[in-house]
Order: C-alpha cells, then sequence, then structure tokens
C-alpha cells in the first residue's frame, strides 16, 4: 500500500487494524477470501474493495466456510471465509465443525461488536468465540489492533500445521478501526503448540519388525496422508511391500483405484474385500486415520486377529478407540518412508496367498450396479458414467448420502485432493459450494459435483455466485425424490415406514429451470440415452456453471453395508444376504 | 477407582479456565476437584486437576486432549505422594458450654478460629482430604450451619518443579 502514514517513533507504517488484517493476509500469501459483510465486518470491507486480494460475495456464509474448505482440499493451502457478527458468524458454524471433523486447514475472520458492547448482548453479537471453541484446533479474539498481526500469523500457522483444522479469529469493530503501527511478528512463539512430526525410532523398528512377520497385513490410509502430501510414499511402500490397501471416505484418490492391491473403502459401506481383509488380517497399518464408529462398526469385533501399528500427528487419536499395540506419532510421509527405510533387505513373508484370496473377493464382489426393472435411471450407472465421461483429472465433489457413497465407490479418483467430500460431519449441502472453491482454486481443473436433490436445496443458491464471478462447476443432481439415505435406514430398520424422507423432486422444484434462473445451464436426462446427450452437452459448456438433473428410481439402496452398531463380520451385500468368504481358500 | 492428580500449566490468558473445562466436560470425564491460581511466572497460570477414574485410558485421553489446547504448556501427573491439600472454612454452631470443645477439635486439626459470635465459630482447617473429612465429622454433631470448601492444590516432594520435569504426562502416553 503506497503513501501509508508512518509512526513517529517506530518508523513502523500506520495502518487501521483492516488494514493491517488486509496486509497480514498478503504476506500470508492468501490471495482468494469468501465471505459476506455486514456492520461489524464492515471496517473489514472497506479496504478490502482496493485490495489484491480476491473477494468471492457468497449468497449464505455457510457457502463461505465450504468454498474455503473446498479451496484448501484443491489447492492443500488455507482456505480464508469472513463474515459479520451474530448471525453472519453462527452461519459459519457449520462449515467451522465440517472442517474439525476432516482436519481442513481453515481461516474463519468474523467481525464482533465492539470490545465495549462485548457481554451486553448488543445487537448481532455472539460469543462466536465461545460457540466454536469445541469446534476449532484454537481461536481468537481479538480487542486492540495491534494484536491483529501476531493473531493471523498464528493462526495460519496453527490451521496448517501439525493435524490441520479450522482457527477462527473473531475481531471487534473497534480494533479494526483503530490506528497503529503495524508489526509483523519475526517469528511465531507458541511455546505450547510443537506437533510431533518425527516418529520415534523405536516405535518404527517395531512397526518395521511385527510388518516383516505378517502373513496378513492389510493398510488402512486415511486422509492424514492428503495433508501429510505422502501419496508418492505411499505408493512406494505398497510396491515395496505388497500390503494390500484399502482407503477411507476422506483418502479417496490417495492411492491408484487401478493398482490391483486397492481394495476399496472399509466401514459401513466398505467393499466386501476391504471389510474382509480386515477382520482376516494379522497386522493392521493405520495410517492418518482415526478409527471413525463409521469405519470400526461394533468395536470389539474389528479385526479381531489383528496386531496393530497406528500412525497419526495426533497423539490424541492413537488408543482412543482401538487400542494401538504399536503407537507411532508422527507425520504421515516420515512414517511411511521410514518404514520402506526399515524394511529394505528384510525379508517379509510371501504375501501372495493372501493377495490371491483378496483378490477373489474383490472379483466376486464388485458394487452393484444394477439397472433398475422398470427402464428409469439407476443412480449407480449415471454416477459411473459421470465418472467415464469426466475421467480422473476431475476434481469431484459430493454432496452427503447415498449418491455420496455410490460417488465413492464409482468415481475413477487416482491423486489425492480430487475427491472432496464431507466425511467425519456428514454435512448435507457442502458439494456447490465445496466444488465452487474447488474451482477457484484449481481453475484448470474440469470441477463436477455429484449431489442429492437433498443437499442441492440446501445450498444451490451458490449457483448464482458461480454465475456472476465465472466460476464454470458441473454439478450433477442424483434426483432420486428422496432424503435417500434416511429413506434406506427405513427400508431396513423401520418397516418401510417412510416417515419425512419423500422429498417430491420429481415433481418441484423444477431444477433446470431453477439452474436457469440462477445463471446456469440447467439440463435434465431421464433415459440412459438422454444420460450421455446430457454429458456430452455438459462437457461441452466451459463458460457457466451447469447443472445436470438425472430423474433416477427411489428404491435404489447401497451395498455393501455393515449396520449401525453392528459387527464389520456382518456385512451384507444385499438386504440378508452374507457374503461367501471362501475362507477355506486363505 | 484411582486418582490422578494433574498439575497444568497453562498461559495466563482469558478464557483458558473455560476451554479446560469445557473439552473435560465435553468429551463426557469427570472432575472431583479443580483449582486456579498465578505462579511465580505472571503470564503463567497453575491449574489442579483431581480425577477419579476407572479406566487408565480415560486419563490418558485426558492428558492427550489438554495438551492438543494451545494455551496449554505442560501436564505432569503428580505422584501419589505430592501434597495435595485444600482448605475447609466451616461455620458450627456453639453455645458457652460447647465452644470450648469445639476449639479443642479445631486445635488438635491444627485449625484456626477465625470468626466468633455468640452462638457460632468460623474455623479454617487445611491439609489433606482425609484430615479435612475427619475434621467436619468431628464437629458435624454441634451443627454446621455453613461451609465451603476450596479446590486441591497440590506440589510434588522434593527441590524439583514441574518446569524442570523431563517426562510430561504427554511423553508417558505418547510411546
Ligand atoms: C445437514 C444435514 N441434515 C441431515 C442429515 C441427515 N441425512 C444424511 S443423508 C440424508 C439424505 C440426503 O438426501 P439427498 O441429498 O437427496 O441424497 P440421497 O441419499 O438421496 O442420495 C440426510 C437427510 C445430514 N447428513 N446433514
Ligand atoms: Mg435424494
Amino acid at each position: 500500500m503506497a503513501g501509508e502514514p508512518r509512526s513517529r517513533e517506530t518508523g513502523a507504517t500506520e495502518l487501521t487494524g483492516a488494514q493491517a488484517l488486509l496486509k497480514s493476509l498478503e504476506k500470508l500469501g492468501v490471495d482468494t477470501v469468501f465471505g459476506l459483510p455486514g456492520g461489524a465486518i464492515l471496517p473489514l470491507y472497506d479496504p478490502l474493495f482496493d485490495s489484491d486480494i480476491r473477494h468471492i460475495l457468497v449468497r449464505h456464509e455457510q457457502a463461505a466456510g465450504h468454498a474455503a474448505e473446498g479451496y484448501a482440499v484443491a489447492t492443500g493451502r488455507v482456505g480464508v471465509c469472513i463474515a459479520t457478527s451474530g448471525p453472519g458468524a453462527t452461519n459459519l458454524v457449520t462449515p467451522i465443525g465440517d472442517a474439525y471433523m476432516d482436519s481442513v486447514p481453515l481461516i474463519a475472520i468474523t467481525g464482533q461488536v465492539k470490545s465495549t458492547a462485548i457481554g451486553t448482548d448488543a445487537f448481532q453479537e455472539a460469543d462466536i468465540r465461545g460457540i466454536t471453541t469445541p469446534i476449532t484446533k484454537h481461536n481468537f479474539l481479538i480487542t486492540h489492533a495491534e494484536d491483529i498481526p501476531a493473531a493471523l500469523a498464528e493462526a495460519h500457522h496453527i490451521a496448517r500445521t501439525g493435524r490441520p483444522g479450522p482457527v477462527l479469529v473473531d475481531v471487534a469493530g473497534d480494533a479494526l478501526r483503530q490506528v497503529v503501527p503495524f508489526v509483523w511478528p519475526e517469528k511465531i512463539t507458541l511455546p505450547g503448540y510443537k506437533p510431533t512430526v518425527s516418529p520415534h525410532a523405536k516405535q518404527m523398528s517395531s512397526a518395521a519388525r511385527v510388518l516383516a512377520a505378517a502373513e496378513r497385513p492389510v493398510l488402512i490410509a486415511g486422509g492424514g496422508i492428503i495433508r501429510a502430501r505422502a501419496a508418492k510414499e505411499l505408493k512406494a511402500f505398497v510396491e515395496a511391500t505388497g500390503v494390500p490397501v484399502a482407503t477411507t471416505l476422506t483418502a479417496k484418490g490417495v492411492f491408484p483405484s487401478t493398482d490391483p492391491l486397492y481394495l476399496g473403502m472399509p466401514g459401513m459401506h466398505g467393499t466386501v474385500a476391504a471389510v474382509g481383509a480386515i477382520q482376516r488380517a494379522d497386522v493392521v497399518l493405520a495410517v492418518g486415520m482415526r478409527f471413525d464408529d463409521r469405519v470400526t462398526g461394533e468395536l470389539s469385533t474389528f479385526a479381531p486377529h489383528a496386531t496393530v501399528i497406528h500412525a497419526d500427528i495426533d497423539p490424541a487419536e492413537i488408543s482412543k478407540n482401538i487400542n494401538a499395540d504399536v503407537p507411532i506419532v508422527g507425520d504421515a510421509r516420515k512414517v511411511l518412508a521410514g518404514l520402506i527405510d526399515r524394511l529394505e533387505g528384510k525379508k517379509l513373508q510371501d504375501l501372495s496367498s493372501w493377495h490371491e484370496y483378496l483378490q477373489g473377493l474383490k472379483d466376486r464382489y464388485q458394487v452393484a450396479k444394477e439397472r433398475s426393472a422398470d427402464g428409469t435411471l439407476s443412480p449407480q450407472w449415471v454416477i459411473e458414467r459421470i465418472g467415464e465421461k469426466f475421467g480422473p483429472d476431475a476434481i469431484y465433489a459430493t454432496g452427503v448420502g447415498q449418491h455420496q457413497m455410490w460417488a465413492a465407490h464409482l468415481l475413477p479418483v487416482d491423486q489425492p485432493n480430487h475427491f472432496l467430500t464431507s466425511g467425519g460431519a456428514g454435512t448435507m449441502g457442502y458439494c456447490v459450494p465445496a466444488a465452487m472453491g474447488a474451482k477457484v482454486g484449481a481453475p484448470d481443473k474440469v470441477v463436477v459435483g455429484v449431489d442429492g436433490d437433498g443437499c442441492f436445496q440446501m445450498t444451490n443458491q451458490e449457483l448464482v455466485t458461480c454465475a456472476l464471478n465465472h466460476i464454470p462447476v458441473k454439478i450433477a443432481v442424483i434426483n432420486n425424490s428422496a432424503l435417500g439415505m434416511v429413506r434406506q435406514w427405513q427400508s431396513l430398520f423401520y418397516n418401510e415406514r417412510y416417515s419425512h424422507t419423500d422429498l417430491n423432486s420429481d415433481q418441484l422444484p423444477d431444477i433446470p429451470k431453477l439452474a436457469e434462473a440462477m445463471g446456469a445451464v440447467g439440463l435434465r436426462a431421464t433415459t440412459e440415452t438422454e444420460v450421455d446427450e446430457v454429458l456430452a452437452r455438459a462437457a461441452e459448456i466451459n463458460d457457466a456453471p451447469v447443472v445436470m438433473e438425472f430423474v433416477c428410481e427411489k428404491d435404489a439402496m447401497v451395498w455393501p453395508m455393515v449396520a449401525a452398531g453392528t459387527s464389520n463380520d456382518d456385512i451384507k451385500i444385499a438386504r440378508d444376504m452374507a457374503p461367501n468368504w471362501g475362507e477355506d481358500e486363505l | 477407582m484411582r486418582t490422578h492428580t494433574l498439575s497444568v500449566l497453562v498461559s495466563n490468558k482469558s478464557g483458558v479456565l473455560a476451554r479446560v473445562v469445557g473439552l473435560i466436560s465435553r468429551r463426557g470425564f469427570n472432575i472431583d476437584s479443580l483449582s486456579v491460581g498465578t505462579t511465580e511466572h505472571p503470564d503463567v497460570s497453575r491449574m489442579t486437576i483431581v480425577m477419579a477414574v476407572e479406566d487408565e485410558r480415560v486419563i490418558e485421553q485426558v492428558v492427550k486432549q489438554l495438551n492438543k489446547l494451545i494455551e496449554v504448556y505442560k501436564i505432569v501427573e503428580l505422584e501419589a505422594n505430592a501434597v495435595n491439600h485444600e482448605m475447609l472454612l466451616v461455620k458450627v454452631s456453639c453455645t458457652d458450654s460447647t465452644r470450648s470443645a469445639v476449639i479443642d477439635i479445631t486445635n488438635l486439626f491444627r485449625g484456626h478460629i477465625v470468626d466468633v459470635s455468640p452462638d457460632s465459630v468460623t474455623i479454617e482447617v487445611t491439609g489433606g482430604r482425609q484430615k479435612i473429612d475427619s475434621f467436619s465429622a468431628m464437629v458435624s454433631s454441634y451443627g454446621i450451619i455453613e461451609m465451603v470448601q476450596s479446590g486441591q492444590v497440590a506440589l510434588g516432594r522434593g527441590s524439583r518443579s514441574i518446569n524442570e520435569k523431563k517426562r510430561p504426562a504427554l511423553a508417558k502416553h505418547k510411546g
């Protein structure tokens, strides 16, 4: 900023708190933010008007948060969102919680009422620091302008290092207006924050010993491997050891799905091969994952024969749900690289019969892609077709529900940061804004959302933002006229009593018209021929957002399934149908 | 059930107590006693958290989760023989005929009479849990008008401070 006044005593530039905040963001390399202004944050929006930072004006703050998440995941950088006090800030709660569950590096900046009014129930006051304490890695309430640069530097550092996560910076209105010398912190001093990055040598040696003796090992790869940028090390580890790999939902893409040693996803809707491997494994190597209950099923029967090696950068995850026989605290990349080193030259067990057994499960139990009897579109078939059309180079975002699980099984994602989904929180409404954020961060990539009709109706307003800001995302709506995943549970566990899960989205809204009204191209397919036409048309459009509605059958279910609270051993491949484990082959 | 005493050094800033207490209750852990005060270092406060747990994994989780708080600097689990004191202030009703008996009991426990009125005495007693419990049992027959108890504060024995302690509680659980 040219022509800034300087402090007489220190020679430092004199800036308002708001200017200091923007300058701090610039120093941190932030060039894009998502937000929506209001009274308390107005002092920040004034200098933002002239700033080089790109601000995308969303239609709802929740979308600013999810867009920042999508941006963060697609680029591997820290996402930034901005909202005003009170309702603006509380609208950020859902995406902040989402980012917390999935360890997404995020900075949320909120305006707060002026410091003298804090605690008085002032207009649009909310204790957003208190509200977000359980769902942020850390948060700040800033009441003095001079504290702004250090808080931003610390927030950025905390958000992206160790186990990444959201950090909220709440700034009182008067702190934004106050003029103070700008002092950028030379170094960050956080005596209470020292993530353990390098794994302990002794534990690594034990892990190598256990792995060398393993006859039926399996690696469960979690989203932490993506955050640690360790896909290369994972591949090298598997090549060196022959240990088969399952990837959790948030890790999809970290290992090539085409690799013969890839087993698919573990858990409630995991593949028979992945779940079967875990239940029969003598060694489970879990890296950058946290044994979520959707992965483990009933804890007491999870991987009953396995020695568990658990590596994570967050010590609190180790032995939280599953007791770790070999605990390793450290960065996933260092762990995997270190294990490769330690296993080099060691004699490993012959895994060929284990590989054969798992290949047998893979061959026998591919994820069902049945076509419906009456000619209505099968959602699985449509999703597979979407994947074929846009290929492994596209970035995919999903909503939450059946379509999400099918997307996880069927989309051809073979690179990290190419599959954006709400895992730990399961936040409906994530897809459209996350796709938007991803496209802003990776404008040269084709970004495809695979959304549900329920989810789409929560955040589709951002198509306006996409249209006005030339963010040409492609959103496929898998319209099964229902809150399908909930309906599936009603089918299976509530005697087909479909209490309030029928959305009637075959009647309303008219999705293509809705899309058109928001400046997107709206397309609809009801037959297989139309599906291919719609996909071809959508692929051609690169100057506007496109919405593709696929009118699908209602009764398709996600299989396999481990019913909530039951054992992985009770996985079903269809209603009342257990897989044939062919155990004698083992 | 085994009782654990955690000494926690935290940043002396507003909101830190809320973070610590919120985290412990949110994760479903129960605190027996908590006290907080300043230390020899003006930027650092020290908390003493006492918890009784059935499963040692609970205390391990508490320590690990607390360690994740940016404003928590260090956590040390004190040994069972640490000096662990609390304070009791109790107002006991008495008459001219019972007052000396109450004073005798107080002296026996090395307590102090801190206030007297024609029909009551207020007594201050400090010490370990057992001493406090037996004292209140002894005076209860005279009629306790009201009482208040502090949380426990604790220091390890010997000349070393927890600042010098090489093995903070986390290291023990980290493996
Ligand atoms: C914000 C939110 N509310 C409720 C739920 C519970 N829920 C999980 S899946 C689902 C249905 C989603 O419907 P839709 O988007 O049509 O996807 P489908 O399952 O039909 O593919 C619901 C309601 C949720 N995950 N998130
Ligand atoms: Mg639906």
